[in-house]
């Protein structure tokens, strides 16, 4: 609920009686509509002066009850809901649901189809990570990063939009495959890509990374340790800048992840900084994987034979992919029907925001915007 | 460890514990009696080390619910599913958001959706649904003419 701005006497939270008092603590929203939150997230700040004592996050405005929706969807219906989650990360959602039907069913994935899955994976992420970085430039008052990272983006939706035709919401990853063939010019137009973005990327490095107002904003702000970041189910590149390796595509490898070389990312700081650091790298790690795949796409079917209706055997079936926020888990319970029983999205925002009111207590108010930015939050994702 | 040691040594932990074949990981049912020390023992034990709590979510079978937790250890990279009956008329299971910090804002999801009671939980209000709601949504028998969609 919307609480109302006020001045409070003490921490108890009673409602003070005359008025502002010398050292009364201050509640204050943020959001839902506010442009540091990036979508519909509601924060209710306690700050004493500038320094922030409790951060509450109100959730629910983008709640569209998906797992309930889920129930009465069939197995090759409930993908398409998926994309709305996590939209940045859309391709990987979609593979998420993807195989967790195809492990519960035993499909057998053709070769060009896991090729074509990890290629678009990895796509997904740089163009995610690319938009968190020009979004994060602007929390902290750049405003031209913002272009340039959508200089990049463009170009991998446009890849996107002519093999998938959508540029946001895919649903391209069904079960057994990919929806349709790869668009003939698709190679030619992600080689270019990689050369546009090999150019371009100092840019990156020169433009933020360098400056020294934005280090002095990032550095040993919003400090997580390992324990904590474990203890708060952080996962992906927050966990990572943590010293967590939490790699999915390292620890439980699925489609050809552990035919491709690859490094995972850590940094041990935990800062806001080091998040940035991992991200930052782990675009050059995605293009990489994307170098190696490439020119090497087999022949052969896109898609295995399923039946039209798909019935996924009695029993629960969990499968976890690594989005470019951190690891996405399906849950599913099935009774044997063409619907599941339950579902269960595990949401890598979700336990991420968890940690937002231990990392930024006792910071200045400028540093939640910071913090929160590193934390890569899309709201879609945190309420389902 | 693999499943097969896991599950000998939680046998002897707990007798009371009953395990399930044939999911991907070692399933545990644990009377809800003996949950919050069974738990920590989870977290503490020696060789067990599970620090990671990466799903937490209720299933409702008409008859009863089933608190889910899936947990691992990021030291010894082993997986286990502890689960939990609940009587469907009072549900409640004590909290274990001491143990796991992110525990207390997804147990907040599934008093929400669920209107299980988590005992001792530090703050345990209504985290999605707007505070005056009425219900809980993911129960089977939630019945909403104006909002829900049926297909």
């Amino acid at each position: 609920m919307y609480r109302e701005t006020k001045i409070i006497s003490d921490s108890t939270q009673s409602p003070s009686t005359g008025g502002a008092e010398e050292g009364g603590d201050l509640i204050i929203n943020v959001g839902p509509q506010h442009p540091a939150t990036h979508g519909v997230l509601h924060l209710v700040l306690t700050l004493n002066g500038e320094t922030i004592k409790k951060v509450e996050p109100h959730l629910g405005y983008i709640h569209r009850s998906m797992e309930k929706m889920c129930e009465s969807l069939s197995y090759r219906q409930f993908i398409y809901v998926t994309s709305r989650m996590d939209y940045l990360s859309s391709h990987i959602n979609n593979h998420a649901c993807a195989l967790v039907v195809e492990k519960a069913m035993q499909i057998e994935v053709p070769q060009r189809a896991q090729y074509i899955r990890v290629i678009m994976d990895e796509l997904t992420r740089i163009a995610s990570h690319e938009l968190w970085w020009g979004a994060m430039a602007m929390d902290l008052g750049a405003f031209t990063p913002f272009f340039h990272a959508f200089r990049e983006r463009e170009t991998i939706t446009d890849i996107m939009e002519k093999t998938c035709g959508a540029r946001l919401t895919m649903n391209y990853m069904v079960p057994g495959g990919v929806m349709v063939d790869l668009h003939p010019d698709f190679q030619k137009d992600v080689k270019s890509f990689i050369e546009l973005y090999k150019r371009k990327f100092h840019e990156y490095g020169e433009l933020v990374t360098g400056n020294i107002i934005f280090q002095n904003r990032m550095k040993n702000v919003g400090v997580l340790s390992k324990e904590d970041a474990i203890s708060f189910g952080c996962s992906g590149p927050v966990a990572r800048a943590s010293g967590v390796h939490c790699d999915i595509r390292k620890l439980y490898p699925y489609d050809i992840y552990d035919k491709v070389e690859f490094k995972e990312i850590i940094e041990t700081a935990g800062d806001s900084f080091a998040r940035y650091m991992v991200r930052l790298q782990e675009m050059q790690e995605s293009i990489h994987i994307v170098e190696q795949l490439i020119d090497n796409i087999p022949e052969g079917d896109f898609q295995a034979k399923t039946k039209a209706v798909l019935k996924l055997p009695k029993g629960e079936f969990y499968q976890r992919v690594e989005t470019a926020r951190g690891e996405l888990g399906v849950y599913i319970v099935s009774e044997g029907g063409t619907t599941p029983y339950r579902i269960k999205f595990r949401s890598p925002g979700f336990s991420n925001l968890s940690a937002l009111d231990h990392m930024v207590r006792g910071l200045k108010i400028g540093d939640l915007v910071a913090a929160m930015g590193t934390l890569d939050l899309v709201i879609p994702d945190i309420d389902r | 460890m693999n499943n097969e040691d896991l599950k000998i040594k939680f046998l002897e932990m707990v007798p009371e514990t009953s395990s399930e074949e044939g999911g991907e990981w070692l399933n545990l049912f644990v009377p809800v009696e003996k949950f919050k020390s069974f738990m920590q023992s989870l977290r503490t034990g020696t060789g067990l080390d599970f620090d990671y709590l990466f799903c937490l979510t209720c299933v409702d079978w008409k008859t009863h619910f089933t608190m889910v937790y899936h947990l691992s250890s990021t030291l010894h990279r082993h997986t286990i599913v502890v689960k939990s009956k609940l009587d469907r008329n009072q549900p409640e299971i004590e909290t274990v958001s001491d143990i796991w910090k992110t525990a207390e804002l997804l147990e907040r999801e599934v008093y929400d959706l669920f209107g299980v009671k988590f005992l001792q939980h530090p703050d345990l209000r209504r985290l999605i649904m707007p505070d005056d709601w009425e219900g809980w949504p993911l129960r089977k028998d939630y019945v909403d003419e104006v909002n829900m969609i049926k297909l």
